[in-house]
């Protein structure tokens, strides 16, 4: 007899970053727990998957997500956003505070955690911010909002730009070691811009936005983070300088980590060229030095973790002038086919891309995921490494669909996706096993 | 001899080959014939709708669109809104698409956004034509320079061009530079570091913060109105150390090359970016650059809707193809 509860995945390749394994063999799932990992494991009662020629690896942790809830549900939702998520082998995902309300209470923080369980297909976890309403005068409900199931503080969507505010938000954050996150922006520098200043935006006419607005605060929060032992991380890293300077401090023992977002790493400000707002996000799309400096520092380290900043808008915000149309683009469902596709030739295996979207996240977080071992919960992702396909944003489940890489080529596909041993998107099984992600009308 | 005109729309300089621009400037120069007529009217616009659809103030632009278009008779309509669409509560998209379906054949857009005509493009099937996008391009006025240059100077390369002032925040500048630069003129900018953005070196553009330097040798110097909302925002301390440093004054003009060309896309700022003596001075052509201004205009109305012209090589307009109504 078959037990439900039970999964079998068997003859995969299995990767796992944490241990370093890269073997052909089965997992046994029970109960939504990995229960075993090994080359001769069996069962009889699982329902079998056969994973022949499939990758086996931790599910995606995207640490960098807007889901939108509450208050901007025309732009996403958690049954949207989760569904994406799960389209694209995520399993857990990191919401920004830069909703309406702002999550900086622990009702907030609440709202996320329980509707994202009950609405949701994938692990959310809430980021609180670190100021009341991102207004970066009075510091938000630090303490209850951790224990109410934060896992980070972040302005994410603006730059903190009291320095004083910042440093005692980074002191206090210590009680509890969560770590946080920061949107390096001076907005004075930035103001007005609406892509990077450079050689395109002089061309085309655009104000530019200077890698100083972000590599400036890049060093003004690592000093912070220095003088109060707080654990800082950068979000979104765009800029060769940031690199730099993340590296110089790490080595002097900073307790610095940072991520990039997926975009940074194959494009640069000339997509910008006939201005596409889908190419327009910030920090925005830098020069060809800053992407290389960037892969530079995924290969030696320095950079922790990828991401996609997912950040979805309606079509009709989209579809304005370039400075009117807001920054942001979607990418749950394309991260990890284009990481997959486009970074092994810069000398990414794919051993160091998943650990840079799961298990590197996770240490980040703290998030007891990201690593294939015994007594994990099962999230789990089933690639497919063959097979060419398009990207096509009309058959995103993100409410989103702006994406500056639509039409691309790519390597490779989300087989399926499991959470807590819970199939929840399998497009080319069974109806019954993907059931969870049936596309929302 | 026919040359094509290819484009369906006319946004900017920036990638218009040679044969191009000079095309416009040969039809202009026909254009011009038509100004000196008893009868300012040629029908070869008749039938045709030209919207003039302007987010921002605009006295000149305006005008001579609107004088072009009538001069080759074409119904014109005129809509100016100060208000940005995002306040007045409908997208651009919107609107130009209503115009659209109001049977507009061309549309004349002037707004704060650089790229607004080039979303216009995309999405609809009219002409549009850009009349000054946010810092981008006003093409229609680089033409007009370049015709005026010309029309003084014989040609282009060669030439030595100084554009001075606000290059950050001008379209005029813009357009300049992607005109002249086709052409083979020599481009110098010139002035405060916080006005002149670093990256047109790459283009081969000379930059200069000393105007004296800027102006030595130069044939041409087109001076760029002086915003004052640039100075509270600390581009540069205040207008008299501006005027002090880059104003245009007789005796700069007396150290200029002889037959220096004086050039404002007007509005002038008198005592500002120049004197009122040199403003009125003989080598300053800027009244001519308002009346080249039509004839450029109507010569890319033109182009835009027959696509090509019976092409002269003698001088004058007399293998135009039509005639004067009577």
């Amino acid at each position: 007899m078959v037990d439900d509860n039970v999964i079998l995945i068997k003859n995969a390749r299995i990767l796992d970053p944490a241990s370093g394994k890269d073997e052909t063999g089965s997992v046994l799932v029970k109960n939504g727990v990995i229960e075993k990992i090994g080359k001769s494991v069996s069962s009889k009662v699982a329902e079998e998957i056969d994973a022949q020629n499939l990758w086996l690896f931790p599910g995606l942790v995207d640490m960098h997500v807007h889901l939108r809830q509450p208050g901007q549900d025309s732009k996403e939702t958690f049954a949207t956003g989760t569904r994406a998520a799960a389209a694209g082998g995520v399993t857990r995902v990191v919401t920004m505070a830069n909703t309406i309300p702002v999550l900086d209470n622990k009702t907030g923080i609440e709202f996320v955690v329980e509707r994202s369980k009950s609405e949701g297909c994938v692990h959310v976890h809430p980021v609180g911010s670190v100021s009341k309403g991102l207004e970066g005068k009075e510091i938000s409900d630090i303490g209850e909002i951790v224990l109410a199931g934060a896992v980070a503080l972040s302005d994410d969507g603006k730059g903190v730009m009291d320095a004083q505010l910042f440093r005692r938000a980074m002191e206090y954050s210590t009680i509890f070691d969560v770590p946080i996150i920061s949107h390096c922006e001076d907005h004075n520098l930035s103001q007005g811009g609406a892509m990077n200043e450079g050689q395109t935006s002089t061309f085309i006419g655009l104000p530019g936005i200077p890698a100083e607005a972000e590599t400036v605060m890049v060093s003004r929060d690592i000093l912070l983070a220095k003088c109060t032992g707080a654990r800082l991380h950068i979000a979104h890293v765009s800029c060769g300088e940031s690199v730099d300077l993340i590296r110089t401090y790490k080595k002097r023992g900073v307790k610095v980590t940072a991520e990039t977002a997926m975009h940074y790493l194959l494009l640069t400000d000339k997509a910008v060229e006939g201005y596409n707002t889908n190419a327009k996000m910030n920090p925005p799309l830098r020069t060809e030095e800053d992407r290389q400096a960037l892969l530079e520092g995924l290969r030696d380290g320095t950079i922790d973790a990828i991401a996609s900043d997912h950040a979805p808008h309606t079509r009709g915000e989209k579809s304005q002038e370039f400075d009117l149309a807001p920054f942001g683009i979607v990418g749950l469902e394309t991260t990890l086919p284009l990481m997959m596709s486009y970074l092994p030739q810069q000398g990414l295996n794919p051993l160091d891309l998943i650990r840079q979207m799961t298990v590197a996240p996770c240490e980040i977080l703290k998030l007891p995921a990201g690593k294939l071992e015994p007594g994990m919960i099962a999230d789990l992702t089933l690639w497919n490494p063959t097979g060419e396909s398009q990207i096509d944003p009309n058959l995103f489940f993100s409410k989103g669909h702006s994406t500056p890489f639509s039409g691309w080529k790519v390597t490779g596909r989300v087989e399926a996706t499991i959470v807590a041993g819970r199939v929840v998107y399998a497009p080319s099984y069974s109806p019954a096993a993907s059931l969870a992600a049936a596309r929302p009308s | 001899m026919t040359t094509k005109f290819p484009y369906k729309h006319l946004l900017g300089l920036r990638g218009m080959p040679r044969e191009t621009i000079e095309l416009i400037l040969d039809t202009a120069r026909a254009m011009k014939e038509v100004h000196s007529r008893k009868v300012k009217k040629v029908p070869t616009l008749r039938g045709k709708i030209v919207v003039n659809l302007f987010y921002e103030p605009s006295t000149r632009t305006r005008t001579s669109f609107e004088l072009a278009a009538k001069r080759l008779s074409a119904d014109t309509v005129g809509i100016s809104t100060t208000t940005s669409s995002v306040v007045k509560g409908e997208s651009l998209l919107d609107t130009a698409h209503t115009l659209r379906v109001m049977g507009a054949d061309i549309i004349i857009m002037r707004h704060s956004s650089s790229g607004a005509p080039h979303l216009l493009a995309e999405n609809l099937n009219i002409s549009i034509i850009n009349a000054g996008d946010g810092i981008n391009e006003h093409p229609t006025q680089g033409l007009l320079d370049l015709f005026t240059i010309r029309e003084h100077k014989g040609q282009i390369q060669g030439l030595t061009v100084t554009i001075a002032g606000d290059i950050r925040h001008s379209r005029v500048a813009r357009s300049n530079m992607w005109g002249l630069l086709t052409l083979g003129a020599k481009v110098r900018m010139v002035g405060p570091p916080t006005l002149v953005p670093k990256y047109v070196r790459d283009l081969g553009v000379e930059v200069y913060t000393d105007f004296d330097k800027a102006i030595d040798g130069a044939d041409v110097i087109n001076l760029l109105r002086i915003q004052k909302e640039r100075m509270t925002a600390n581009f540069f301390p205040n207008l008299r150390e501006y005027n002090r440093l880059y104003g245009m004054s007789s005796e700069r003009l007396a150290n200029a090359k002889p037959g220096v060309l004086i050039m404002h896309p007007g509005p002038i700022n008198r005592g500002v970016e120049i004197s009122s003596e040199v403003a009125d001075s003989p080598s300053s052509v800027i009244l001519e650059q308002v009346t080249n201004g039509i004839a450029v205009r109507m010569a890319v109305l033109y182009l835009l809707v027959t696509g090509q012209r019976e092409r002269s090589t003698e001088e004058g307009a007399s293998s135009f193809l039509w005639e004067a109504e009577s």
